[in-house]
């Protein structure tokens, strides 16, 4: 026993003469940073911008092979439609140069002398990530529904054991309770739904990956989904809620109408804004506590920032796959009320 | 010149305040969830795994609307 207390000691005190030369390191030495900018000092908003919004290039690391240019379409009247890739907006000391009439400023593209802007239908970097994920999605659940088959009846094996009990809780504990005895006819919705919204935001969360599922267009997409099914599927008990709301007295039915009606627009609205912020505000932090590194320029904020961006990534597993479920739950909750019979509890 | 100066300064403190407001919110917002959910278990350990998960999906969303705070912000700091 005398012999383990002393080895355990031993490497204790060991580790602690390690942390103790590390952080007598740090004061003389600063950390080898990269400049992001031109006039020589670091701007952490364009570091942070840069890597949450879209863009007609994919930038993974410095260095010629390290951007991928992205093909770029775009359609006028006067031009007609053009088909080119972006790298022929970039000279070599990656200033932004017009070219055959086009003008690129903020990933914005225009006419050159002209500022309206075209019509732009480039394979962007959202665009690139959104049939990387649409692919991951289809090679998974072609392979489970396959398995599903071979299986049927026993005992799932493989990818399809990892699948199905996620989708066997959705069925049971979100899509069935909500929406009732009619729930199979939405359950593909609801299930392309969560897992697109959960790979798309795990998937983001990849050093070098894109913000797919943090671009509002994405989420007002999603959000618009859901809005044309829950009203083109209301019965007539869900008009009658909306437009003449039974045990409101006259006078105040109007105001009761108005704000009915503000409301169908809300819930959607809601649904967009929510996914958007809670994912692109992750990105945001963690960016900025990596930013924090070549602000201080110091090794041991390296070295406590990267603890904390490590403790925060895990966090943002845990937030994507919540965001993602209640994305779903909410929209079945707002299905099944669309859909639900009258009550007599009125 | 100046003027310019000052409403840029003026913008970055309002966004540094909003943001250190929506933390609050979100603050106690979420620690009146956690402290509720440590009471129910404390009382019932049984449902400790329903509270645990329902406490989880609650905090997400009161976490998103401080965020919502937060992003804009920093859009106003930025822009």
């Amino acid at each position: 026993m005398v012999i383990n207390k002393a080895k355990g000691f031993v490497r204790f005190f060991s580790l602690a003469v390690l942390f103790v030369t590390f952080f007598l390191i740090s004061a003389h030495q600063p950390a080898l940073a990269e400049d992001t900018e031109e006039d020589g000092k670091f701007n952490p908003s364009e570091l942070i911008m840069h890597h949450v919004v879209d863009d007609h290039k994919w930038h993974f690391f410095d260095g010629h092979f390290g951007t991928l240019h992205l093909p770029i379409i775009v359609y006028s009247k006067t031009k007609g439609l053009d088909v080119f890739s972006s790298s022929n907006f970039y000279d070599e000391h990656h200033h932004t140069v017009d070219y055959n009439g086009y003008h690129l400023e903020h990933n914005k593209i225009s006419l050159v002398g002209d500022e309206t802007s075209v019509y732009d239908f480039s394979i962007s970097k959202t665009v690139l990530m959104l049939f990387i994920v649409s692919l991951v999605l289809i090679l998974i659940f072609t392979a489970v529904a396959k398995a599903a088959k071979r299986n049927k009846g026993k005992a799932p094996k493989g990818i399809q054991s990892a699948i199905e009990p996620i989708v066997i809780y959705l069925r049971d504990e979100v899509i069935k309770p909500n929406i009732g005895p009619n729930y199979e006819k939405y359950l593909p919705y609801l299930l392309s739904l969560f897992f697109f919204i959960w790979i798309g935001n795990l998937l983001g969360l990849l050093p070098g990956a894109a913000n797919l599922t943090g671009n509002i267009s994405i989420t007002l997409v999603l959000a618009v989904f859901t809005f044309l099914i829950v009203n083109f599927n209301g019965n007539k008990n869900y008009w009658k809620h909306i437009f003449a709301t039974p045990g409101v007295p006259a006078p105040i039915l109007p105001m009761i109408v108005l704000v009915e009606i503000i409301g169908v627009f809300t819930k959607p609205f809601a649904l967009m804004i929510r996914l958007f912020v809670a994912i692109t505000a992750g990105h945001v932090v963690i960016l900025s506590l990596i930013a924090l590194i070549f602000i201080f320029q110091s090794w041991s904020v390296g070295f406590g920032s990267t603890l904390v961006v490590v403790f925060i990534n895990l966090i943002e597993l845990l937030v994507a796959t919540i965001q993602a479920y209640v994305f779903t739950m909410f929209s079945a909750l707002y299905i099944g009320l669309a859909i639900e019979e009258h009550h007599d509890d009125h | 010149m100046l003027l310019s100066l000052l409403l840029e300064g003026f913008a970055v403190m309002g966004a540094g305040i909003g943001a250190g407001l929506a933390a609050i919110g979100a603050g106690i917002g979420i620690g009146k969830i956690g402290g509720s959910a440590m009471e129910a278990m404390a009382r019932q350990p049984e449902a400790s795994g329903k509270i645990q998960s329902g406490m989880l999906i609650i905090a997400a969303l009161i976490e998103v609307i401080a965020l919502f705070g937060a992003v804009i912000c920093l859009l106003i700091a930025i822009a």
